[in-house]
Parts: structure tokens; sequence; C-alpha cells
């Protein structure tokens, strides 16, 4: 019996693991040969832990298991959910960055290889670093870490830096709530990280990277690390497949501090410095890790290289809307009914995504608000759901897609309370380099309580108050917490407003 | 959790050694430092500062500018619950609420036994199974009060 068991976190936070000792065990009670494969996950986490069951090269899925639904499993009565890439969630994605996650066994380079791994590398290998730059401009790729740079501009910076040493950074900082995507591609699919940071250094002319993870994701940690000793064992790392180009990585752990996803808090904390901001210019690409050239980008950004490589810019380029080029691994969060990674070409309307995808809440109440990109992005009203999903697109309705995380609330959210946590969270997370960001969130939270008293006149000070926020903040941290702020005060005015009448 | 040790020079310097070669070492020695000793002990600042050539002060005031970096161990159990927004808007708050309560203690505290300490943590991964905690390392999704607090009361 040839068995498939998801090994990610978050499939392992309901269970997994007891279900895997379970059918182990059942398996042997009942004499019957069962080879259970760890995978990552496919990204349905409602279904997890979601086991997968192969019959005539088809995987079957059933789920949620638990280890009381084993026995059942293997006397053939459990009732499973049929081929797991014919579940609509699943069925309607186009998986290019997230093909491998949850297929195959995430540390075996043969498996990797099978399913199209390192044949961008190859193609990479044989290409000058001018055209491997090129190739990555006309894909139209751009950051998915929230800024949307485009990538191959950063590295075409970095290619032209006149230093010999130089460095790839990939930020898996990933300190966004309702963000998953970087843990699960590293949890899933560690060597296409691996992949894209070498195709970064082939055509950047760095040789060393550094995946700085955040202490919150030990598994991804563990993983990454298995994966790089893996990689190198090989020769995939070290000389570059034998090519005599060197390139090596080596992970670094955050310490808890959501600034240092900020790229040069980060580059500060990698220094083994305080995470503060840095003025820029100049900019990292010139002056970054230890003063020289160097690469940041996010987890998806260079993970998603190597299927650039394998099937070619003009492929990825040829998916999406307007500029925003190819997929985008959106987050699906919160109170949903199905939640998870659903990887699409950009385009798909909100309402699309939170509706039909997600099938509205998890209490079967109605949608209130969804946050889209993460604690420094704006609310979204059902009003805004024809909004198209991509970077210019969510700029003009007044918001951002960030890390593309999407956060689900029913209408029994507390709109001045979450309002009130935007500011208290930029004050726990400042990183203290300006005056706007660490005094004015803590004027922020002191501002929302005396508009939850019943203080009308508080309303245009905090309005002000965002405003300076975003003017003169060093960095994002404090320059876009207004962004959930002004969103909830402008399409929820009443709640900052019902309280002053509760108060009369 | 990792079991405290007593400190000793010798410890100390070994630690700080195998992160040398390394370029920025150093967080990887203040990881390593807390793995060992269950937080950064103060003996240990001297060293790291003589190691890498920086000031007490600035040693200490990379330690203290990162949430992780404790000055003393945290109690046996440590509790972790995730207070961002994916989580609110399945509860969370109530949930840390709750246990909060059954624990009588507040945020970032140790219980006078040193059995328990409990933390928030801002996000964990775990949104699309919110209310989400790590129990001693170990992640919880869709997360219970009760089910927490029975796990640390061991
Ligand atoms: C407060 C703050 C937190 C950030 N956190 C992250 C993060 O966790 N991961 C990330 O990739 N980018 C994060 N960014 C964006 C980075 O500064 C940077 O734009 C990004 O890593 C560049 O990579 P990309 O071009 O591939 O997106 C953050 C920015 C700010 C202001
Ligand atoms: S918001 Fe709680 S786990 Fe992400």
């Amino acid at each position: 019996m040839k068995l498939y068991l998801s090994r990610d976190a978050a499939a392992k936070a309901l269970g997994s693991e007891e279900v895997a000792e379970a059918i182990l065990s059942e398996a042997a009670a009942r004499g019957i040969e069962v080879s259970l494969t760890r995978t990552g996950s496919r990204g349905m986490t409602w279904l997890e832990p979601l086991l997968e069951v192969e019959r005539d090269g088809v995987r079957h899925g059933y789920g949620p298991m638990t280890p009381e639904t084993v026995p059942a499993l293997f006397d053939g009565t459990l009732d499973g959910l049929g081929p797991v890439e014919a579940i609509p969630f699943f069925a309607r994605q186009n998986r290019l960055t997230f093909a491998r996650v949850g297929l195959i066994d995430p540390l075996s380079l043969a498996e990797y290889e099978a399913h199209g791994g390192l044949s961008g590398l190859r193609r990479a290998l044989g290409m000058r670093a001018e055209h491997i730059i090129d190739e990555v401009k006309e894909s139209g790729l751009r950051g998915r870490g929230g800024a949307g740079f485009p990538t191959g501009i950063k590295w075409d910076t970095v290619r032209l830096a006149p230093v010999e040493r130089k460095y790839i950074v990939c930020n898996a900082d990933e300190g966004d709530s309702g963000t998953f995507a970087d843990r699960m591609l590293i949890e899933g699919d560690p060597l296409s990280l691996i992949e894209g940071m070498v195709i970064a250094g082939l055509g950047t002319g760095a040789t060393q990277g550094y995946v700085y993870i955040r202490s919150e994701y030990p598994d991804a940690i563990a993983v990454m690390q298995e994966a790089i000793d893996i990689a190198r064992a090989n020769g995939v790392l070290g000389d570059v497949m034998g090519s005599g180009r060197r390139f090596d990585m080596e992970v670094r752990v955050g310490a808890g501090a959501y600034v240092c996803g900020e790229e040069t808090s980060l580059l500060n904390s990698l220094e083994g410095k305080r995470g503060v901001v840095r003025a820029k210019p100049p900019l990292p690409a010139l002056e970054g890790f230890l003063g020289r050239p160097t690469v940041v980008n996010n987890v998806l950004s260079l993970a998603t290289i190597p299927v650039i490589f394998e099937k070619g810019a003009a492929h990825y380029a040829g998916l999406g809307l307007g500029r925003s080029k190819g997929t985008m691994p959106i987050q699906i969060a919160g109170n949903v009914a199905r939640g998870g990674l659903f990887e699409t070409a950009f385009g798909m309307p909100l309402g699309e995504l939170v509706k039909d995808v997600a099938g509205g809440t998890a209490t079967g109440r109605p949608v209130k608000a969804v946050q889209v990109g993460g604690p420094l992005g704006a609310y979204f009203a059902p009003g805004q759901f024809d909004t198209p999903f991509g970077y210019e697109e969510f700029d003009g309705a007044g918001g951002l897609i960030g890390h593309a995380g999407i956060v689900v609330f029913d209408d029994s959210a507390d709109m001045l309370g979450l309002a009130r946590f935007a500011m208290e969270f930029c004050a726990v997370e400042s990183c203290g380099k300006c005056t706007p960001c660490r005094i004015g969130a803590v004027r922020g939270v002191e501002t929302l309580d005396r508009v939850a008293k019943g203080d009308a006149s508080a309303v245009p000070l905090l309005v002000d108050l965002c405003e300076t926020m975003k003017d003169g903040s060093l960095c994002a941290l404090g320059g876009f917490t207004p962004y959930p702020v002004l969103s909830a005060l402008r399409l929820f005015p009443e709640e900052f407003a019902a309280q002053q009448e509760a108060a009369e | 959790m990792p079991a405290s040790q007593t400190v000793s020079p010798a410890g100390v310097e070994e630690i700080i050694a195998r992160h040398l070669h390394r370029e920025g070492p150093l967080l990887p020695i203040l990881h390593d430092l807390q793995d060992h000793f269950g937080c950064i002990p103060a003996e240990a600042r001297p060293a790291i500062a003589a190691a890498l050539n920086i000031t007490q002060a600035e040693v200490h005031g990379v330690i203290s500018f990162y949430h992780d970096f404790r000055e003393e161990p945290a109690g046996r159990h440590v509790l972790k619950i995730c207070r961002s927004e994916a989580c609110q808007s399945m509860g969370g708050t109530a949930l840390g609420e709750a246990v909060l309560t059954l624990l009588g203690l507040g945020w970032g505290e140790t219980s006078a036994d040193g059995r328990i300490t409990v933390e928030p943590v801002y996000c964990l991964g775990l949104c699309a199974c919110a209310p989400a905690a790590m129990v001693n390392g170990k992640l919880k999704g869709r997360a219970e009060a009760k089910a927490l607090v029975a796990e640390v009361s061991a």
C-alpha cells in the first residue's frame, strides 16, 4: 500500500504525527506492508491531516484523518475525497511555484529531479550572466515579499557592482499574519529555493547565500538545513554541478522581531546587530550584507526562478494581469470554511477567492471584512470584492497585496479593536529608529482608546497622526500601519462613533 | 525545552568558538547559548564581547532588542499563544484571555513555582487553522484553552 501524508507544520499542528503512528501500528497489526512517504502539504489546510492512498497511479485523499479513523481506512470503509488533484480547490489552481509541494518527499533529490527540478539550473549554467538577468526581467517576476519590485532589475544592479564578494540573501522572516507560503514552500520543496538561489548567484556573480528564517518556524529551519546538506553532498552547492562555478549557502535563524523582515533590518540582524532599519540609499543591492552588494529576495521570488528557467520567461509572463505577471501563491486564512494555499494567475477578483474558493466563513456568518497583505495591509469590505488580485489594482483600491495573505473576518469582528491592535503591534515591533513609528504608534493606541471611550474629537487627531506616520516613517512598518487603521475607519465609521453614543 | 545546564566558562567559550568562523556570528552564538543554558547567562557577556571585539553594552543592546532572548530561564513549560489578526478572527483573543485566567498569569509571566511561562507570539504560520499555539515547541492548530492548560499542568 503506497501512502502519502504531509509533514508540514500545519498538518502536524492538526495531528498528522499521531495519524502516522496509528497507520504504522495498524498496518503492522494487520500484517500489511505499507510505504508511507512524508510530503509537504497540498495546501488544503481544512482537510489536514490529509492522507493520500495511491491506486493505479492516482492519489486518492482521505481527511481530515484522526487516529480513530485509521482502522476504517484499512477496512476499506472510510469515505474518501476522491482523487486529490480533482478536489475543486486544487483543480482550479495553476501551480508553478508550488508544483511539487505536497507531491514529493521534500528531501529526495531524485524525486525533485523527476518532477522538473534542476532543469532550470542546467539551462542557466549554459547562459551568460546578462542573459540570465534578461530571462528574469522578461518573466516580469516582481518581488513577492510585499513591495513588488522587479526582481531582474534588482539582480542587474548587483551584477553590475564592481565588487568581488556579493551575496544572495533569502528573506524567510514571513511575519505577516495570514501568510504561510514561505513556510510551506521551505517545508515542502526546499530544493527549489536552493536552485533559485544558485541561479541568482550565477546571474549576479554572488557566491554565498543566506536564508534568514524566523525562529517561529522550527520545522522549516530543520528541513532547510537538511536540504542544504543534501544539495551540498550531491554537488548542487559547492562546485555547482561540476561547472567550476561556486555557490554555497547557510541558514540563519531570526529571534522574534517582526521588523527584521524589512530588508535593511534583516541585514543588520544577519550581521549580528540590533535589527534597526537602515536609511536608503545606499540600496542593499550596492551596500548590503557587510557593506557588499546583496540581493535580498523573498522565498517565493527565489523559489519561482527555477520554473521560469525550466518553462521559459514567456510562459510565465503569459500569465497574469497587466503588470502583475505570472502566478501568486495566495494564502487564505482566518475565519474561512476552506483555508489554505491557492496558487493562481494574478487577476482573480477578491470576492471569488473569499466566496467561491474559500467558501465564505468557517462560522457560517456573513463576511464583514477581509485584511489583505498582513498587519500593514488595508481592510476590504464586501463592496470591494470585484477588485482583481494584482499589485496596481489593489493599490488603486487603497490597499496592497503584500505577501498575498487574505484574512477573513465574520460580522462579529470589532473593527475599532482591530485598528487598535494594528497600532499596538506597530508599537511592540517598532525598531525605534524613527519617531513617527516609535512614538506615533503609542499615541495611536492612546487615541483609539479615547475614541472607544466616546471622545469624537479624537477621530480627526487619529487621521492626522496616521498622515504623520505615513509621511515621516523610515520604513513601511510605521508608514503602512495607517492602512489597516484608516481603512477600518473609512469602511466602518459607525464603529468609531457608536462607542460615543453608548458613552453618552 | 532544553534542560538548563550549569554555566561554566569553558562551556561558554566552547559555544562561542563554534561560530567564530561565520560572517556575523553573534545571533548564532546567542541562539546556541540559549539552547544550551535556557537563557543568555550574564556571565557570557564579557566572553562574547571579547571574542567579537565589541563592547558589553553592544552585546546587551542586541540581546535586549530581540523578543526571543531571555536573561533569565523560562518556566519548565513554555506556552506561546498567537495574538495576530488571523487568530483573532477565530477567537484568538478569547483563547489568550481564557488561558491567562486559568493559569492566573499575565503575558510574559512565569508562575511562582517556575512551572510555566506564557508568552504572546505574533503569528506561527498556522493562520489557516487558527487559533494557534505552541506548547513546549509543539504546534497546535484550532487550539482550545482547556487542552492547552492541561498540557502544561503536568
Ligand atoms: C516591517 C516590514 C516587514 C517586512 N517583512 C518581510 C518578510 O517577512 N518577508 C519578505 O520577504 N519581505 C518583507 N518585507 C519586505 C522587504 O523589506 C523587502 O522588500 C523584500 O524582502 C524584498 O524581496 P522581494 O523583492 O523578493 O519581495 C518587509 C518590509 C517591512 C517594512
Ligand atoms: S495569525 Fe496566528 S498563526 Fe498566523
